[in-house]
């Protein structure tokens, strides 16, 4: 696994245990050593301190403390129905749509409270984007237009500026080569992996500070797959990446931390390596050798 | 090889006791169905026969051009009940369009479901409300405050039917649009609104317009409405705070008239509503065929 061969960062041994239950004092959770001998300590993106969701009465997320780094991909990893995808809805307010939804705690990015009530929830998921297990370009769009959808709504107008943004997103997208030429077909006319690179454009477009990655490769072919893994290696020198992923070989390709989660708790949380390798918590040990979930 | 040797028994051989009626009571029943759909086009079919049998002599140039003449002239026609048919739909439009509109948005993007339920409720209530009904309502809403029938209060009662027709049918395009497409908006930061506007009633508008010409095509026949609101008019309608010739209302008067030339234009101006009805249906069908999500 390539993830093995790259240099991660392996946090100290007496730091590397996280569990989430009873929680632990805020801060002393999550192991944040310095990245490398030599760099700066590690930049907190999400600062999250015992969350906890309900939709109506149903508990989905229970206390959940963890620090998620900047410019990083940090994979989200468990069974079905374990919270993750509620997690990752949560980090950008997303899950506001659904009704009799609760939460308690406190989930900061870059020290700011997201869920300040003076935050208009928009304002949130202009600096967290998200990128959805389906490919979903506006069917009503040309390529272009799905791509500068989020600039063109949010107001801007300057026409410089928009087709600068179509090329260089397209191209951090890895499509502008497939699409150059017919930029004004619709969306909907590419294949279903060229339709979710062009979803991952429309999301850096707006230039997020934070990109969300819904299972995105899910329903994707393993060619695919292998280029959108890729794309993610490339985005994370700009972006921070939060991705749930079912394929645990895909959180080990391309993750730098993990976290795995069991009936809407966090039960460990390390270095992708360690996760994978060493696991300290035996249900995370389980799941990572397929023997449950 | 001789014939000792078993063989296996034919299909009629190895077939269950009862099978020949099995197979008779199926064949009878598929009859029957068969009949019972003839049975269910066969109206259509006389309407059109009928229609044309007895309507189509008397369409000339005239019929479209001219006003109506006194019983026994030659020449007489239909031109103001069609214009003013048109024109009624039009203002029908005015009324129906958008508060339909607006309210089946509003169903399907913002409503509590409490709320939701009440609305559904009452719009369905309005959908059989008979059409004679909203006539006299709007008799004493737009004619009776203002002394006079006109071409407002006919459009009016038509645009009060059209609304729950097409609010409903809004409301269930705008839930065919894959709940993807609004997280996707949402995600990049877009305002509700805008969302709403720009992406999810584009997505539907196809399924908005069949709605919108369905609910036309209903109301376009609609004559107990219009009885006491538009009341009708031999002539043009000069102001539309004056009655209005309607094609319906033209109908009626004509067939219930003594005279043979006016049946006679009676049934071509039949002919040529059902006709207007058709077109309106055809542009339905070239709008709905290539719809998405369905």
């Amino acid at each position: 696994m390539s993830a093995m061969a790259d240099p991660i960062s392996v946090p100290p041994p007496a730091a590397s245990v996280s569990v989430s239950m009873p929680p632990a004092p805020a801060g002393a959770t999550t192991p944040f050593a310095p990245a490398q001998p030599g760099q700066v300590a590690e930049e907190v993106a999400f600062d999250i301190n015992r969350f906890s969701l309900w939709y109506s009465a149903h508990q989905a997320l229970h206390e959940v403390s963890i620090k998620i780094p900047s410019r990083k991909v940090t994979a989200i990893i468990g069974p079905s129905g374990c919270g993750k995808s509620t997690f990752l809805r949560a980090l950008n307010r997303m899950h506001e749509l659904s009704p009799g939804v609760r939460i308690t705690g406190d989930l900061r990015l870059y020290g700011e409270d997201l869920y300040s009530p003076a935050i208009d929830a928009t304002l949130v998921r202009r600096r967290v984007g998200m990128v959805f297990q389906k490919s979903n370009p506006f069917p009503t769009m040309t390529i272009a237009e799905n791509v500068l959808c989020g600039l063109r709504l949010n107001g801007i107008k300057d026409k410089q500026l928009l087709r600068d943004r179509l090329e260089q997103s397209l191209r951090m997208s890895a499509l502008w080569d497939e699409v150059k030429d017919h930029l004004y077909r619709p969306g909907t006319s590419l294949s279903g992996g060229q339709q979710q690179r062009l979803c991952i454009a429309r999301a850096i477009a707006v230039r997020p500070e934070v990109l969300l990655l819904d299972e995105p490769c899910s329903a994707l072919d393993p060619i695919a797959t292998a280029k959108v893994e890729e794309l993610i290696h490339e985005l994370k020198k700009d972006y921070t990446i939060v991705i749930v992923t079912h394929n645990m070989q895909q959180a080990a390709r391309v993750s730098d931390r993990t976290a795995f989660f069991y009936m809407g708790k966090l039960i460990e949380y390390a270095a992708t390596r360690t996760i994978f390798m060493n696991p300290s918590n035996p249900q995370t040990e389980a799941y990572v050798s397929g023997r449950f979930g | 090889m001789n014939a000792s040797v078993p063989s296996a028994p034919t299909f009629l051989q190895a077939a269950p006791r009862g099978h020949a009626w099995r197979k008779f009571k199926s064949r009878a029943m598929g009859v029957l169905m068969l009949g019972s759909s003839i049975a269910v086009m066969t109206p259509l079919f006389l309407v059109l026969y009928f229609l044309v049998h007895e309507g189509a002599s008397a369409i000339d140039w005239n019929f479209f051009t001219h006003l109506p003449k006194p019983s026994g002239e030659l020449g007489g026609g239909m031109a103001n009940a069609i214009v003013g048919s048109i024109v009624l739909l039009a203002m029908a439009a005015c009324v129906g369009v958008p508060l339909g509109v607006l309210g089946g948005i509003y169903l399907a993007e913002y409503g509590s479901q409490r709320a939701n339920y009440w609305i559904r409720y009452a719009a369905d209530v309005l959908n059989g409300i008979p059409s004679i009904v909203w006539g006299m309502v709007v008799y004493l809403l737009l004619v009776v405050p203002f002394k006079t029938f006109s071409a407002y209060a006919g459009g009016a009662a038509l645009g009060l039917m059209m609304i729950p027709l097409v609010m409903r049918t809004t409301e269930e395009m705008l839930l065919l649009v894959p709940q993807g497409y609004r997280e996707a908006a949402l995600a990049l930061g877009i305002p509700r609104w805008k969302i709403i506007t720009i992406i999810v009633v584009r997505a539907a508008m196809k399924g908005i317009i069949t709605g919108i010409l369905v609910a036309l095509a209903r109301v376009a026949g609609e004559t107990a409405p219009l009885l006491f609101t538009a009341l009708g008019n031999n002539f043009w309608n000069r102001n539309l705070a004056e009655p209005i010739a309607a094609l319906p209302l033209q109908i009626f008067a004509y067939a219930i008239s003594p005279y043979d030339d006016w049946h006679r234009q009676a049934w071509a101006g039949a002919l040529v509503l059902l006709g207007m009805i058709l077109i309106l249906n055809i542009f339905v069908r070239l709008i709905s065929r290539d719809r998405k999500f369905t």
